[in-house]
Formats: C-alpha cells, structure tokens, sequence
C-alpha cells in the first residue's frame, strides 16, 4: 500500500507548503509587534495550526479506502450542492460576499470544498457505461454537473470562486470534448476581457477608432486563418489570406497615420465579412462543409463581441458596467488606476534576482500590497525571495501539474483519470489566474494560490483534492473489477 | 471500457499549454525583477522615509572664551504635497495664525520649479520657517489632523552681544545658486551669509545626517530599517574661537556711535585682529528668525549703509598715515639717509607746484619731519627718488620700484583676511600713470601719492596693518578673525610671516618718529605715562567734504600688543577723533580698562555725533 502511494507528488506538495508558510510570514509580519512568527494570535502561527491540520488531513484520507469514496461521489456532490444553496442564509457578510459560514472561532468557505465534490460527481457519472462526452446528451449532462455549483457560487457573490469550475472544461477537452467547443470558449473569454479593458483607448488619436475593437477584429481574422490552416490544411489559402489580412492592416493603419485620420473600423470589419463570404463561397465550391464551419466561427465571433458590447454598454445600468469591470480587474480600487497591481509590480520588482530575505520585504510589511497574505501572496514571493524563489515556486507547480497528468494517464479507469484531471486544472487555473493577475497579466479575480494563500478553507480544500487523487492513485495496481 | 486512447495525445497539448503559461510568467518576472531598476527606487520611495538631521551649528566665542553665538531650538513646518490632500486649509491656517492668501501664494512658491529647484511631490518641503517654541507646542496638538505636514526641529542662531554684527555675520536659508553650488544643500537648508559664519561654513555646519524610517501605506513611521543599521548620526559643526576680544569690540562701537568709519586693532605678532568696529553696525539679533528678510531690506536701504563692512570694504586716502611707508621706501632705496634734511616753507614748492604744509621748523631731518607729520619732506623725498635717472632709467622703472615696496607692505591687493568681501584698496603702478597721462608723467605729477593722497587708496584693515608691520620692524601676518577651529590644526596661512623689502634698521628710525609724534608732534593727546605709544595721525583731504580723521599706531612701543587703526569718516583732524579713540582703545586693550577719567572721555565721545543713525529694534525680530 504504502509504496503505491506517489511519494514525489507529496514531496512536491510538502515543498509548496513550507514555501507558502515562509511566505505567509513574510506578509503577515507586522513591525508592531515585532513578536514572534510562531505566535497562534498571528496569522502565520495560525496557518501552522492549518498545514497541521492538513497533513492529518491527508493522512487519513491515505488511510480510507478509494472505493468507499467512489461510492460516496453522488452524495458527496448533492451534499455540497445543499450546503452551497444554504450557505447565503447562512453566511455574514464579509468584504460583500456571502460564501463564509461561521462555526465556532472558525469560518469556512463551503465553495472551496465543493470543488472536490464536483470532481468527485463528474468523474462518476462519466466512468458510466458509453458516456460518451462528444455526444448532445452527455455533454449537457456534464456541463450541468459543473454550471450548477458554479451558479449556486454566484449567488454567494464569489464569482471569483464559481469561475474555477470552468476549469473542468480542460478535463472535458481531454475526455473528447470537441477542441473547438474549448477553444471558441477561450477566444470568447480573450474577445471579451481584450475589448473591455482597451475600450476606453482610442487607436492614432482617431476617437471613433477604438483600441480594444481594432484588437478584437484583428484576433478574430487571425483565429479564422488559424482554423483554415488548422482544419482544413489548405496552406495556400491559409498564405493567402495570412498575407492580404496584414496587408490590409497595415496599409488602412498607415493611411490613417500619415495621409489622413480616417475611422478605419469600416475597413477592418469589411475585411472579416469578406473572408466570411469568402469562405461559404469556398464551402460551396469545393463541397467542403469545414470552411462553413469556420466562417459560422468567424461570424460567431463578431455576432458575440458585437452584441456583448452593446449590452454592456446600452442594455447595462452603470453600476451593472462597473460591477463587469470590477470583475476584470479594471476598476477595483478606489485610489486611482491600477493601484494593486501597480504596488503589486513595484513589490516583487523590487526583489531583485535573490530578493530582500525572509521578512526583510518592506512593501509587503508596510501593507502596500492590498490582500498581501491571501490573493496577492506572490507578492511576497516576489520581494523576499526574489527571481530565483519564484522561478522555484513556479516550477514546482509546473511540476506538481505535469505529475498530475501524467498519474491521471496511468489510471486504468476513467473514474481516477477524470478526477486526475480536474484536480489538475483545477491547480492550473487557479495558478494561472493568481500569478497572472499579481503579475498584470491576467484580470484581478480574487482566487487563492495554492498552499500559499493564508486561511483554512483553501488550504483544506485543496489537500482534500490531491490527497483523493493519491488515495485512488495508490489503488490503481488493485484488481480489475 | 469507455476509454478513448484517440484523445490520450491531448495531454500533450494540455501539459504544453501548463509549461507555455510557466515560461509567460517566467519572462513577465524576468523583466519586472532583472531588467529594471525602477521598481526598487520605487518600492524605496514607499517604503523609506529619508529624515535629515541637522547637526548642531559650531558655537562662537571670542578669544578669551565668552561665548558670543550659539543655538537656540525652532521648528520649521514641512509638507510633503503628496500626502497632504484633504487638509483643513482653514484649520491649518489658524492654527499657523497665517492668511489664506499667504497659504495660496506659499504652495505655489513650493512648486515652482524655479524657485525651488529641489522639489518633489515625495519628499518634505520647507512651508513655513521657525517656529516660537510656544508656536510650536500649540501647532503641535494640532499636527493629526494635517496629514502630510511635518515638523522639523532646526537650531537658529542667538546671540549674547549686539555688538559685531560685521564680524559674526549670519545664517539664512539657501538660494539656489548656493544649491547648484554645493550638492550638500537642499531647499530650506540654512547656510552662513555673512562674516565667519560664511567664510568658515564648511566647519561651522557639521555633516548632515539621515535617518532610514519605514513608513507604511497610510504613512504611518513604523520604526527605524532595519534597527537603524543603515542610519547616519549627523556630525555637529567645529565650535570657533575668534581672535576678537569682545569688551574692546564693544568699547570700540560705543565710541564709534553716530560716526561714519572703522577701527581695526591687531595683535602685531599674530596678526589676530582683536577688534574689527564698522559704523555704522546693526545688531546680529536683527538676523534671525522670520524677520531676517524684512530686516535685511530696511538696512539695505539705508543711506549709511550698515551692512558695508567699512573695514575690509572701505577704500580710503589713508592721508599722512601712509607716510612711514614713503619713509622706509626712501631709506631703503637710499634716497635719504636719518640725516637726510628737506626745507619746507608751509609747504613743497616746485616748478608752480605747491603741496601745502603746516607751520614747524625747517629744514627737517626724518623722524622730525614724522613727528609733525611734514608734507614737504615727503614730496621731496618722492620727488628725489623718480627723478633719480642714475638708479631708475625711467620714470616707470622708479615707480615699479615704489610700487612694490607697497605692495610687499600689504597694500594694493586683499590682505587675505578670513571673512568675505574684502577690498584691494589701490596702489597705483606705471602703466596706470601713462595710461591716465599718456606717458607723459614724471614725479611731480604724482606727487601726492607720497603723503597719501591722489590714487592712493587703503582699507582701515590694510592701514592697521601697516601699524602692524612697523610693531614687528617688518614682517606681518595675515590678519585673521579666527583664533582656533575646534578639532583643526591652525591653518599655516595665518602664522607665516610675510617680511616687507624694507630692513629691519630702516624701521627702527620710523618707530622713532612714531615715538616722537606722540612725545611731542601730532598725537601728543595720546601720550600717556603707563606704556610708550608710537602713532602717525592722518589727515585724509575729502574733496566731497569735511576731511577725515586717522591714527594708526602701536603699543607699547618693545613688544607691541596692539596695533590700531581708526578711521573717521569726516572726522576733520587726525587729532580730534583719531587719536583719543585710538588712545582708548589701546588703554581699554592693554589695561583691560579705562581709568575713571579715560571713562569719562569715552562716554563724551560716544555721544559726538556726526550725523544721526537710524535706529533699529532688534527685538521687533522676535
């Protein structure tokens, strides 16, 4: 039994622990004070008390038996779902969100446990008998299984915490979800969050010729090219229109420049209905149904950007719009422009290749990071332990990621492998989005970092994820049923 | 089995997207932490907060140790524009009992880049300067409800005496030429402005030291970085001893009250200079605080020009004082000899020429001629020796000659004393004659250069020390100010001797026409039975006006203590201000004070006036 467990993904697991209380250390130290980093009234003793917790966690749930929670997954999952509509009854208000439930000195978060719920429902239901997810029927039945929990979230108005479930989408993707279906989820995301955040900026002075919309036009040309070259391995034509896209961006961008300010948005819209017509002539042509598809993507994706912007900025009240923007990151802070990840920036720019030291960061300290101990924990990383620190703590994610895959391709069931592989988008999305937003890459969505971010509920949540995964890993020799 | 081994390569593109996002962030942390700098200036500019502290100024004394300058705490308000939104404006103006209008117009001098080159929306300017120490503690209570001012404790200047205001000088916030200068400044740092408090700045001011808070994001000081390891204690400045005695300083501007001029006395064998009186003087209190500025103008305003230190700035005819310079010059050269006898009939007559004399014995050997103080004698003598074309080819040639002797004496350039803006007076040379007359000049016509008239031009201070020089039979020092640096080594430059062309016999006879002027020639006023006084008085022709009174001696006549030099402006007769003051003066130095009747003869002179002063009221500073 005990050899069967993966020894190295604990290892690794231990590592981002030990880093992540160094880290919690650092920006919970208060000058004040001056006391003790061991001391249970501070956070970073208190989150002594959590990894404690947690390694008992784990090591109990090494002890059960896999099966025993196979069997358990539908209830696990309904009890979470009843627990997660209550927990807006339930909940005080904290910071404007409704997701923490008070038990004793104690709260917890009941969404960060529901993930592992989820995990646990989807992998059961899709280890059934000719599941098939590329089928109608199934792919609804899944995506049901992961937007329920994520709405119930909303409603606690943690939208941060609801949009880690679109993480299952990876999973999905690698059980034979269409590429497609994943990939126009991803160009809508990047449409949107690119058109929104560059809106307010006006392209060569020109005030009708949006930043964000030129941007947003130009991707969804390069996505179309990307598809015909892609589905339909047509490089002449993927040369073609490669070549007389940038052509026409270029000379409509000169002749703006330096002949005659003109709203060239005309133009570059023009240009993506003509590779749309373009391209059912095509279908027509050659009887080929995929460039049909495409140019269906193509006017997918105006059709959306289009019509989300106009309900964003006609259909929505001001404070709706804001409340969006707030969302992305683009308007969170009450002291001017970016403040958080301005200060986010200066923190671990400041730390050099080998950082300041242990405790010896001062922006952190002197609380000039906003959230420092919990969502902007990097920070700290960042200033202390400078370039070299990140670069271990990035790596050994990416590590913990690619063991992650390559244990859930060595399943023999579905059931280990679809869990394999929502505990890892899970950690990669949540990797994704917090390093991302510490460092001004992605929007400021409020989720933690793993093993790093101070509090109990996410630090539960995620050892009760991986050590599952390890538990029904360990199983995997037994047996076939 | 529902496993799809057709979508097994997709991990591939999953672990691929993982190690893309690892290597984005690897690059994005890789230009933030390696490629830039400007992000730990500016987590610095968060996180630390610079404090500067002042060292304490070097104290004054004099040079029998009565402290004459030291410091006084006051406080200056500091507002760092970043921080300080949201004020009261109103509070804070009643608080500082200001104008809103001063208010207003202070903010934009702060930012105004050209007036204050220095400034930052960062750091802490000067918003208002010196507080009372009542001001302060009421301001103080006030403080947490104007966030982003500060106060700054500053030492200001506070004085014992009112007397040497020239001397002390003063201490006022910096300009920006001072700033551009000297890196060591910054805006509302104080520097000295006049006096020793100028010329010795660089000691007196000590090193500035700094302290590294950490402030945080609501700028609250959360202690010293890292327990003050990296702070600097600010070095306090080198006291100073000046070689002035303060009583005769005083005595000196009490007899100098409502007379234009000077007194310079120096202590011949150092060339300390033990008393340096201007008049008409301020008191040094005027210069501190808030008012210094209004107080500067009044006294720049003023007619009589107090803040001209007539002593090293003055440029004077030092009249019939200069005339023992001619006398060794002449023995020196060989022109005369102790023997050497010129008539003179109430006067030089040559060629239509007259330089008019007084009535005395004729003719006269040198140290008669001294004694009284005859004209005629000396334009012979000059006359004798530029005409000399045996010695001197030219007319020219002589007067480089004479020229030299001069200068070797001191005159014709700045002496070198420790304070600034001292003058050179003027001693003519050859080239400037043949220039003024086209080269057609010869003795005749600068014949009143030897009884220290026409060109001729002297500081009070070069005339002293030419006193100086005759004590020392012919060396001096360079006359300084400054007795000791706290912690320096004496500067050499102010105890070499600098030996004049002229012999040390040669002056043995002008020290006893010096004697003899005083037995029984021009100054016989001065003559007194407790020490040998030697002195020449002087009697300088005022084309603008009443001729002016000068004495130049030294006392005793072995071993000289004191030379002197008085001048006053106006004055008439060397014999009627020159010499009683000069004979006080020396009595007040070598006695250490006046005798009962001496008292009465100086309280008599303190109320002579020449001319009315303005009068100013030091404690309107206050």
């Amino acid at each position: 039994m005990l050899s069967s467990i993966d020894w190295f993904t604990i290892l690794i697991y231990l590592m981002l622990l030990a880093m992540g209380w160094m880290s919690v250390c650092g920006a919970s130290y208060d000058l004040d004070q001056g006391g003790s980093i061991v001391d249970f009234s501070t956070r970073s003793g208190m989150q002594i008390v959590w990894i404690g917790s947690s390694l008992l966690l784990g090591t109990l749930i090494l002890m059960t038996d896999d099966r025993l929670i196979e069997s358990l997954s539908y209830i696990i999952y309904l009890g979470f779902l009843v627990l997660l509509a209550v927990t807006p009854f339930l909940a005080h208000d904290i910071k404007g969100s409704l997701s923490w439930i008070k038990i004793g000195n104690f709260s917890i978060q009941p969404a960060e446990f529901a993930k592992f719920g989820t995990a646990l429902c989807i992998a059961k239901v899709m280890s059934t008998y000719e599941f098939d997810v590329s089928r109608w029927k199934d792919f609804i039945i899944s995506i049901t299984l992961i937007i329920t929990p994520m709405v119930l979230i909303v409603l606690q108005k943690e939208t941060g915490s609801a949009l880690v479930y679109s993480a299952f989408f990876l999973m999905l993707y690698r059980e034979g979800m269409p590429g497609c279906i994943l990939f126009s989820g991803i160009a809508a995301v990047v449409y949107f969050v690119v058109g929104v955040r560059f809106s307010e900026e006006s392209l060569m002075g020109v005030p009708q010729m949006s930043l964000g919309q030129t941007l947003v036009l130009i991707l969804v040309y390069l996505f179309t090219v990307g598809m015909v070259l892609v589905y339909t391995k047509n490089k002449v034509l993927w040369r073609r229109m490669l070549g007389s896209g940038a052509l026409a961006v270029v000379l409509v961008l000169s002749f703006t420049r330096y002949i005659m300010p003109c709203n060239a948005m005309w133009i570059l819209q023009g240009g993506c209905v003509i590779s749309i017509l373009y391209l059912i002539y095509r279908a027509l042509r050659d009887n080929l149904i995929r460039y049909f598809y495409i140019a269906m993507f193509t006017l997918g994706s105006l059709t959306f950007f289009y019509s989300a912007n106009f309900v964003l900025n006609s259909v929505m009240k001001p404070h709706q719009q804001t409340r969006i923007r707030v969302l992305l990151g683009l308007e969170d802070d009450p002291r001017g422009a970016g403040y958080n990840v301005i200060q986010a920036k200066i923190a671990i720019g400041s730390g050099g290749l080998k950082g300041k030291g242990f405790l010896n960061g001062t922006q952190t300290k002197l609380k000039y990071v906003p959230e420092q101990d919990t969502d902007f924990i990097f920070c700290t990383v960042g200033e202390e332990e400078g370039f070299v620190g990140c670069a271990v703590v990035l790596l050994l994610f990416l590590a913990l990621i690619l063991r992650l895959i390559h244990l859930a391709e060595r399943q023999p069931y579905t059931f280990g492998r679809v869990y394999g592989y929502c505990v890892m988008s899970v950690f990669l999305f949540h990797v994704f989005i917090n390093v991302g937003m510490v460092l001004g890459l992605t929007p400021v969505i409020g989720i933690p970092l793993p093993f790093f971010s101070y509090g109990g509920s996410s630090l539960w949540g995620f050892t009760i994820l991986l050590f599952v995964f390890l538990r029904i890993d360990a199983g995997r020799n037994r047996m076939k049923r | 089995m529902a496993v799809k081994y057709d979508f097994e390569k997709r991990k591939y593109i999953l672990g691929g997207a993982a190690f893309l996002i690892i290597l984005i962030f690897l690059t994005r942390l890789f230009t933030l932490q390696l490629l830039s700098d400007d992000f730990r200036k500016n987590a610095d500019n968060n996180a630390f907060l610079r404090r500067i502290q002042y060292p304490a100024r070097g104290i004054i004394a004099d040079r029998n140790g009565a402290l004459l300058v030291y410091n006084q705490p006051a406080y200056d308000v500091m507002v760092v524009m970043n921080e300080q939104i949201g004020v009261d404006t109103l509070d804070l103006c009643q608080s500082l009992h200001i104008t809103r209008d001063w208010y207003e117009r202070r903010m934009e001098e702060i930012k105004d880049l050209r007036r204050n080159p220095g400034y930052s929306r960062f750091t802490q300017q000067l918003f208002m300067s010196q507080l009372s120490t009542e001001e302060f503690s009421r301001f103080q209570e006030k403080l947490f409800r104007f966030p982003g001012f500060y106060i700054q404790k500053r030492s200001i200047r506070q004085y014992r005496y009112p007397y040497a205001a020239h001397i002390l000088g003063d201490v006022g916030e910096v300009n920006p030429k001072d700033i551009e200068a000297d890196k060591y400044y910054q805006s509302g740092d104080y520097i000295g402005k006049l006096g020793v408090e100028r010329s010795y700045e660089k000691e007196l001011r000590g090193e500035k030291g700094m302290e590294i808070l950490l402030r945080d994001a609501r700028g609250r000081i959360k202690g010293h970085y890292q327990n003050g390891k990296f702070d600097q204690a600010p070095v306090p400045g080198r006291n100073l001893k000046l070689s002035i005695d303060i009583n005769l300083q005083a005595l000196g501007e009490k007899l100098m009250k409502g007379k234009l001029g000077s007194i310079v006395a120096i202590e011949p064998a150092t060339g300390e200079v033990l008393c340096m009186v201007s008049s008409p003087t301020y008191d040094p209190k005027m210069m501190v605080g808030r008012q210094r500025g209004k107080n500067h103008n009044l006294l720049s305003q003023d007619i009589h020009k107090p803040l001209l230190n007539r002593a090293i700035m003055g440029q004077y005819p030092p009249g019939s004082t200069f005339k023992p310079s001619q006398a060794l010059t002449f023995l020196q050269e060989g022109v005369i000899t102790t023997g050497t006898a010129y008539p003179c009939s109430h006067g030089f007559h040559n060629r239509g020429l007259t330089v008019g004399c007084h009535g005395h014995g004729s003719p006269l050997p040198l140290i008669p001629a001294i004694a009284t103080s005859c004209n005629g004698y000396f334009c012979w003598g000059l006359y004798y020796m530029f005409g000399n074309r045996k010695k001197y080819a030219t007319v020219q040639d002589a007067m480089t000659v004479w020229k030299d002797y001069m200068v070797s004496m001191g005159f014709g350039y700045p002496l070198g004393i420790d304070l600034p803006g001292e003058k050179r007076g003027m001693i003519p040379n050859a080239p400037y004659y043949d220039k003024a007359y086209r080269g057609d000049w010869s003795g005749l016509t600068v014949i009143s250069i030897s009884i220290g008239q026409g060109e001729v031009n002297l500081t009070p201070l070069q005339i002293a020390n030419l006193g100086a020089t005759i004590a020392n039979r012919g060396y001096y020092i360079i006359p300084h100010v400054v007795k000791e640096v706290q912690g320096q080594p004496r500067d050499t430059l102010y105890s070499r001797k600098h030996y004049t062309k002229v012999e040390r016999k040669n002056y043995e006879y002008v020290v006893q026409g010096m004697r003899q002027a005083v037995l029984g020639g021009t100054c016989h006023t001065a003559n007194t039975c407790m020490y040998e006084i030697c002195g020449k008085t002087g009697t300088a022709q005022n084309p603008h006006g009443q001729d002016h009174s000068v004495f130049m001696g030294f006392a005793p006549r072995e071993n000289p203590k004191i030379a002197i030099c008085v001048y006053v402006e106006n004055g008439t007769w060397g014999a009627t201000y020159g010499v009683p003051i000069g004979a006080l003066m020396m009595e007040q130095y070598i006695n250490g004070h006046l005798s009962e009747s001496s008292k009465q003869k100086a309280s008599s002179f303190e109320h002579k006036y020449l001319f009315t002063p303005t009068v100013y009221n030091a404690s309107e500073s206050e």
